[in-house]
């Protein structure tokens, strides 16, 4: 797990500083604290910061191939590394440490840009080709790990986080309108894009050629969807084994390490799972972390123990209080590089941090299941919604939502006034962006913060034309599951789970982490599962919970799902982080941003100091109109905001010219 | 009286944040998302507080409550001639 960067330069002039590489990569130490390396040459530098995990002493990167015309920078790592290798040996490929980086960059030499569909795990490459001048850089399947890029003035430049990219100066740093405006309705920016102009991000399942007069993007592999001649019409008890026998070997390959792998155990169905097969089946001695809170709406703690004590594993609780989530705001945005509109990814911060300090470099997690079983809510809202559409008038369908969200219709004299809110928009139940249209326009309702000059900027109408268009082919035939799960997948997933709640909260503390529910044959083998045994009735992940029983305990498969958030308010308006909040959102800053109106941001804080709102909308309003205020801050006005420490580096391939 | 304005100030204060221009008369709340499913709490809270009336459980529906001009009929008929004070 590492940091990569590096510059392109398509007139090659041979003036790539050794210093700016330095600092490019030095600003990403956090990824990779252990050791640094450079290359250079009269097109390319590209440098590396690196957590060591696999061949601690051998492993320094830039790796070449055996005449050293390809170098590999690589961030992530290949599970099947070692399955890979014996066939390249057979080939008559020469290694000379015992690292995956090699693994992949002789595979690549072997088979080019297919070699990608033969790695299982979570990757971001780069791989030089010095003789045809030509770089290729490519993203894991699904995007666990990150890569921007900026092409700019005859240069392209990567790297891990933009953060990297913004210290050369070739690169204008303002905020995309645009993208704001997606964070603001979509809960992020959608697939390519960040919140800064003119930096995107390569998209998963993607990779980038690039040579002097050339610059070109493919997509390698799409999420698989299955028609119904094509799926398994087997019985529960098989998809269940056959579950069980691919997540069980998913863990045991992401338990490939030469340093000792950690769990991180909510209490929830999908970390259970994956830390009790740990436990059952490699490593009886397993540690785990956990996130407590200090309110009981937000803390999982019952559980938690419970799984602790069922395991009998040695377990770090991190309690997330108020005080230090709202505290943390900053920090984690540094990290993020993009607003938020919610205080989740703090408590995965501070997590990181504790295991961090307990030693410990991987953690597996449970991440990802949702979207592969069919966990989430609006999942089971869009099959009631699509239900109840087909009568509408129907008094009985319409009251199967309030069993969705026990906890909107808790006031009984409120919800048939509730209800008819879930009722909006059920004449589009064909089209194509149903399930998730609800959501976008509640959500929406917070651009009206924006300022005069932002809302001018935008459109929206225009990105659902062209997120329809981007649509697979047959995506109409689809049945209501397998297009939420989609756009979940497409639109959520890498742009913010795995991003702001997974790899960039993990990173800030040089922590790895490893998703076993999104090895991309459990996905694929999930694909050709009919939707009827993802959800069944209203039960949510029914195959994952009873490929579990029997071997969870009762009240964790039998547990209704608790979605995992932080609190917002309490966070963000308590006395130890007023002072920053009212700071970074009174009228001097925010006429100082030109991003949102004044006189209404100052109506929205008023209301919920005095009120203690409890609207979703007010909070995501709090979240998303303070974390602009300090991405804008630290990305644009003040940046770096600290000094970089130069490092020198363990590795130096300098073969420009004039050096040669 | 022309007590809707009062609840005309309440939406768009509160739900608004003070853009009100484009609020019109029949807008429902629900479909054009002016107040959202946690936000009826704080409707019905002022009405019962401002107009110091009881709303029974089967008033609580869009047909009373969706828009001003829903609101403007059903306390006209909830308050039944009596005087705001």
């Amino acid at each position: 797990m590492c940091g990569i960067t590096g510059i392109f330069h398509f007139d090659g002039d041979g003036n790539i500083s050794l210093e700016l590489l330095q600092k490019m990569t030095n600003i990403l130490n956090h990824r990779g604290p252990d050791e640094s390396g450079i290359y250079l040459d009269d097109l390319i530098g590209m440098g590396h910061a690196r957590l060591s995990i696999v061949d601690l002493a051998g492993g320094t990167q830039p790796i070449h191939n055996e005449d050293e015309t390809l170098w590999i920078i690589y961030n992530g790592e290949v599970f099947n590394y070692p399955e890979l290798k014996e066939y390249l040996l057979e080939k008559g490929h020469k290694f000379y440490t015992t690292t995956d980086t090699e693994v992949i960059l002789h595979l690549f030499e072997e088979q080019g840009f297919s070699c990608l569909e033969q790695l299982n795990g979570q990757f971001a490459i780069a791989i030089w080709d010095s003789a045809k001048q030509e770089l290729f850089l490519a993203r894991d399947r699904v995007g666990i790990r990150p890569l921007f890029y900026a092409k700019n003035n005859g240069s392209l430049l990567f790297a891990s986080e933009i953060k990297s990219i913004f210290i050369s100066d070739k690169v204008k740093r303002q905020l995309n309108y645009e993208a704001l405006n997606h964070i603001f309705h979509f809960w992020t920016t959608l697939p390519g894009e960040t919140v800064f102009q003119d930096v995107y991000e390569l998209p998963p399942g993607h990779y980038l050629k690039i040579s002097r007069n050339h610059f070109a993007i493919t997509q390698y592999w799409d999420i698989p969807f299955y028609p119904t001649e094509e799926k398994l019409d087997w019985p529960a008890e098989r998809i269940c084994e056959q579950i069980h026998e691919l997540l069980t070997d998913a863990i045991r390959m992401r338990l490939r390490a030469d340093v000792p792998v950690g769990c991180y155990l909510s209490g929830g169905l999908d970390s259970s799972g994956v830390t009790t097969l740990v436990v059952n089946k490699f490593n009886s001695n397993a540690r785990t972390f956990g996130i407590r809170f200090e309110e009981d709406g937000f803390d999982e703690g019952e559980h938690q123990k419970l799984m602790v004590s069922f395991l009998k594993t040695s377990h770090t609780e991190l309690l997330a209080t108020n005080e230090r989530i709202g505290s943390s705001l900053a920090d984690v945005l540094w990290h993020c590089e993009k607003p938020l509109l919610r205080t989740a990814p703090i408590p995965l911060f501070l997590l990181s941090e504790i295991v961090n300090k307990n030693n410990f470099k991987v953690v597996l997690t449970g991440e990802g299941a949702d979207e592969v079983f069919g966990g989430y809510n609006i999942f089971r809202e869009a099959k009631v919604r699509n239900f109840w559409a087909k009568q509408p008038d129907s008094k009985s369908r319409g009251l199967l939502v309030r069993r969705l969200y026990p906890y909107i219709f808790k006031n009984p004299r409120l919800r048939a006034m509730q209800q008819n809110f879930f009722a909006t928009g059920l004449d589009q139940a064909d089209d194509s962006l149903f399930s998730h249209d609800l959501r976008w326009q509640n959500t929406s309702k917070i651009r009206i913060f924006f300022s005069n000059e932002v809302q001018s900027a935008i459109t929206i109408q225009a990105d659902y034309e062209k997120m329809k268009q981007s649509l697979p082919a047959t995506f109409s035939s689809w049945d209501y599951l397998e297009k939420a799960q989609y756009l979940e997948m497409t639109i959520f997933l890498s742009n913010y789970l795995l991003s702001s709640q997974g790899d960039r909260v993990a990173m800030a503390h040089s922590l790895e982490i490893r998703l076993p529910y999104l090895d991309y044959r459990l996905i694929d083998f999930m694909a050709r599962i009919p939707s009827q045994w993802k959800i069944r009735g209203l039960k949510e992940k029914y195959i994952l919970k009873k490929t579990f029983k029997g071997i969870l305990p009762e009240q964790i498969t039998n547990r209704q799902k608790h979605p995992y958030r932080a609190p917002i308010g309490k966070s963000l308006l308590n006395n130890k982080s007023i002072h920053v909040t009212q700071d970074m959102l009174s009228n001097q800053s925010l006429k100082k941003s030109g991003l949102f109106d004044a006189a209404k941001v100052n109506k929205l804080i008023q209301k919920l100091k005095t009120h203690d709102s409890q609207s979703e909308i007010d909070n995501m309003a709090l979240v998303g109109i303070l974390s602009t205020q300090i991405v804008h801050e630290q990305f644009i006005e003040n940046f770096p905001s600290k000094p970089i420490a130069l490092i020198t580096p363990n590795l130096v391939i300098d073969r420009r010219l004039k050096n040669v | 009286m022309d007590y809707i304005n009062d609840v005309r100030n309440f939406v768009v204060e509160n739900f608004l944040f003070g853009e009100g221009e484009k609020l019109k008369h029949d807008n429902s709340f629900l479909e054009n998302g002016i107040v959202d499913s946690t936000g009826i709490l704080e409707l019905v809270s002022f009405l019962e507080e401002n107009y110091r009336i009881s709303i029974a459980d089967d008033e609580l529906i869009p047909e009373n409550l969706d828009s001003l001009k829903n609101i403007d009929s059903f306390l006209k008929r909830k308050l039944n001639g009596t005087t705001i004070q």
